[in-house]
């Protein structure tokens, strides 16, 4: 590379990463101060984008029209941000940390729908900048005016968010409140009122951020997931909380990406390496490698500890018995009764239950939790394909392997992510995922890229839809038997004690991280499986068995059900696909329809399905006794 | 000022508070007697909203208030001090005092920065200095300053004496006389009988969440078999 497209290729990077710095820059400092992990952060930023596109349109492709616009879609969303605050967070503010996430993700499916309504599904290319659409020649090479102009902004943005929280009360009040909001509420501030502010600056920013990048990407409703992925990256690799850790990380990221594709297809020792292939993975990869170096960051501290902790989780009953073999009798008879429909359903939860009570093994009773779930799932599918499909093995033989392939995945991701814990821990799994993710997606030749693999169907005596429904029942119902036998044997029991109080477990002599590696693996292992039975069932797989929504939708079982109890992910499985696809044959915007159902069991039952309808349970028989 | 009428508070399932009642009139430096695990921090936590009390009365001001949430009493000019002291240790001294200011009261006196460096002269030294980089002493200084920043009429002390040296011991007991000069009442948790003998007009004692004692000082002094049965150790 010459100095020349060095330079250029640096410029780029800084002028991507300004937008990047903005949104994570907000999400962090809604972390900091409500310690809600905000994933419509990045569905802001998509209304952002939307919203400058629909507002230069009203107001005129002109450079007042045009900064107009920007600003106030970015004030727009600040405004969207406050109604989430007020309508939904605030209420949930005591409710288990997992739960608010749930209904940030509510919020995530009920933006991406209002968005398809309002813009529909097509991308919407914004106009270039007025005034600012020409190139300026730098070393013999053009760069777009609008690109400089960014890379100012975002230095400009970070002073002054830096003078916001040092030189103003309202700065000072919201560092206060990210170490210990309890007792700046004792000292007389209204908590709802800071954090209502907060969400709205921290809104503003994703806003923006959205709305400077009208001239450079086109609007579309894939957006809030992609850059929701993005700022977790830069806020995990700076450091949460750290607003200039935000920015060193967009800046490096930024210039990574850019380099990636500047240098293209380079040809090593005789082998060619694709570097703008690795475009999609190289903030996963970095962020991996930061972690493992500094697990709190390149500019962060350790966690404070949260004084509102929650109450510690009330111990797992078993179910007994006799409602087991109760439950089994019905699952064996229903396909005697049932159409094919209902078969094929029955067939979908069944895989969908065994992932999700793999992870709620590892988010409840161990401790971790992922937000990359679908990275064993997806893996188990594509080697069951693969092996099925490339290697020509017997299906029987490929279904059984294919668990055995994503449990070995699981012991390379696992190793990095039990060094960490928390929302790091968190963050890493979802790296891993979308460095799965890509791979598969990018290697056309091997995997079919994202067309993914056809034509994997079961052997001719498993064929029929209702054998097939037994032979996922069978392999699922053993998986989620297995790891509910385990939450109770020593090493489940060791694993809680780990989650409870990790230094107390460490001090009577539990392997705390070699157990947490070991659990990984297991359930890696059986979300595996559940990946295998379900690409047989389906006869195809594709790239979204991977994808962030598969690993979200997983989340959303689990939380749905409550992650309390120990049938809540079954349920939570069952109702979340049987409503997704009830309601998905009804409408076009079945994710509102979700998002809204979510939304109200979150604020009617904070403890999930299961969990709410056992505290009434119990009431009821409180009154009558 | 203050009164607490038969007040229950759990932590969990465990019933902490078992129906305390106290009071403490304008003016006057009330202590809380008890040894560990008594229930005296949970008590002024109960007060405060900090633990949410399951029964009974608060009344400050003339205002019920044990149902509303911990800004609200503050606002009310209900000073909390906690044990632990928990300064914002990412903030400067100046920093902490701004968080806890609030506008002044017609019932109560109004501090300013320079005041409270005049009844605490070591951190009028310190004011752009981390919170996280002072000694126990300064930071024990720098809590009830913050506090004070709210214009308390009553403040509520969690062990203002405790690990600290004594010749800082001897200071914080002179700072809460000055604190009854200026017209404050305070309601202090301690387990250091001197130095509650040294500041307090009355003193309760409580023990297993319930208040087994209340009277001055000086009939305190006078009953040994009280002294030995509640506090000593």
């Amino acid at each position: 590379m010459s100095l020349a497209s060095i330079i250029i290729q640096l410029l780029n990077g800084l002028a991507a990463a300004s937008s990047l710095f903005l949104v994570s820059a907000g999400l962090s400092l809604i972390f900091g101060v409500t310690r809600i992990v905000n994933f419509a952060h990045g569905s802001l930023y998509m209304l952002g984008l939307y919203g400058a596109y629909s507002l230069i349109e009203a107001l005129g492709r002109t450079p007042i029209g045009f900064w107009s616009a920007v600003i106030l879609a970015a004030l727009a969303v600040g405004l969207v941000g406050v109604v989430i605050e007020v309508l939904v967070l605030r209420r949930i503010y005591r409710a288990p940390e997992l739960f608010q996430l749930l209904a940030t993700f509510a919020v995530v499916l009920v933006i991406k729908d209002a968005a398809l309504f309002t813009w529909g599904a097509e991308d919407l290319v914004g106009p270039r900048a007025p005034g600012l659409s020409m190139a300026v020649e730098i070393l013999g090479k053009r760069i777009p005016a609008y690109d400089l102009l960014l890379i100012v902004i975002g230095p400009v943005v970070l002073a002054a968010i830096w003078l916001l929280l040092t030189r103003t009360r309202w700065g000072a009040l919201v560092r206060a409140a990210t170490q210990d909001r309890e007792m700046v509420g004792a000292l007389g501030v209204d908590q709802a009122k800071l954090f209502t502010s907060v969400f709205f600056v921290g809104s503003v920013l994703a806003g923006l951020g959205g709305a400077l990048q009208i001239p450079r990407e086109p609007a579309n409703l894939d957006l809030d997931l992609a850059v929701i992925a993005d700022a977790f990256v830069i806020t995990v690799v700076g450091g949460l909380g750290s607003i200039g850790g935000a920015f060193l990380a967009a800046v490096i990221i930024g210039v990574a990406k850019a380099f990636c594709i500047g240098i293209g297809t380079v040809t090593w020792f005789g082998f060619e390496v694709s570097f703008s292939k690795l475009t999609l993975v190289v903030e996963f990869l970095i962020m991996a490698v930061v972690l493992v170096a500094r697990p709190y960051g390149l500019l962060g501290k350790p966690q404070a500890v949260q004084r509102l902790a929650a109450d510690p989780a009330p111990p797992l009953t078993a179910p007994t018995w006799k409602v087991a073999l109760v439950w089994l009798v019905l699952m064996l008879a229903v396909p005697q009764f049932a159409d094919r429909y209902i078969t094929i359903m029955l067939t979908d939860i069944v895989c969908f239950a065994l992932f999700a009570v793999s992870l709620h093994f590892i988010m409840g009773p161990a401790g971790m939790v992922s937000f990359g779930h679908a990275a064993y799932f997806g893996l188990g599918a594509y080697a069951g394909g693969l092996l099925f499909k490339r290697a020509g093995l017997p299906m029987e033989a490929a279904l059984l392997l294919a668990p055995l392939c994503a449990g070995a995945f699981a012991v390379v991701y696992g190793w990095f992510c039990v060094r960490l814990s928390g929302v790091y821990l968190a963050m890493l799994t979802l790296a891993f995922a979308q460095i799965s993710w890509s791979i598969v997606f990018q290697w056309d030749s091997f995997t079919g890229g994202s067309n993914g693999v056809f034509g994997i169907w079961p052997s001719a005596w498993l064929a029929g839809k209702t054998t097939y429904y037994y032979l996922a029942l069978a392999c699922c119902g053993s998986g989620i038997a297995l790891l509910w036998r385990v939450l109770f044997s020593p090493f489940g029991a060791a694993l809680r004690a780990g989650r409870d109080s990790p230094l107390r477990a460490e001090a009577i002599g539990i392997d705390l991280r070699g157990f947490q590696w070991a659990a990984f693996v297991l359930v890696g292992t059986l979300a595996g499986l559940a990946g295998s039975v379900y690409a047989f069932s389906k006869g195809s797989i594709s790239p979204s068995t991977i994808s962030i929504s598969q690993s979200t939708d997983g989340l959303i079982m689990v939380l749905l059900g409550g992650v309390e109890t120990l049938t809540g992910p079954v349920v939570g499985a069952a109702v979340y696909t049987w409503v997704r696809d009830a309601v998905a044959r009804h409408t076009e915007f079945w994710r509102a329809v979700m998002g809204g159902i979510i939304l109200l069991i979150v604020l009617l039952f904070p403890q999930g399905l299961v969990g709410g309808l056992k505290a009434l349970f119990f009431r009821w028989r409180e009154q009558r006794a | 000022m203050l009164a607490v009428r038969d007040l229950h508070a759990f932590y969990g399932r465990a019933h902490i508070l078992q129906g305390v009642s106290f009071e403490a009139q304008p003016g006057e430096v009330v202590a809380l007697l008890g040894r560990n695990g008594a229930g005296k921090s949970t008590a002024l936590k109960a007060i405060m909203g900090l633990v949410p009390p399951a029964e009974g009365e608060v009344t400050f001001a003339g205002q019920r208030i044990e149902r509303l949430p911990p800004y609200r009493i503050a606002r009310l000019g209900l000073g909390y001090v906690p044990e632990e002291r928990r300064i914002f240790t990412e903030l400067s001294v100046m920093e902490n005092l701004e968080v806890g200011r609030q506008p002044g009261r017609s019932d109560a006196p109004v501090w300013t920065e320079d005041k409270l460096f005049a009844l605490f002269p070591n951190l009028a030294g310190m004011r752009d200095r981390p919170g996280g980089r002072m000694s126990g002493g300064e930071q024990q200084m720098l809590t009830i300053a913050r506090t004070l920043m709210g214009n308390p009429s009553c403040v509520l002390l969690d062990e203002p004496s405790e690990g600290l040296a004594p010749i800082i011991v001897e200071q914080m007991a002179h700072s809460i006389r000055m604190l009854k000069g200026e017209g404050l009442s305070v309601l202090l948790c301690e387990q250091n009988l001197h130095f509650s003998q040294a500041v307090a007009d009355r003193a309760y004692i409580i023990e297993k969440g319930q208040i087994r004692f209340g009277g001055t000082m000086a009939e305190l002094a006078s009953d040994a078999s009280l002294r030995e049965q509640y506090l000593s150790v």
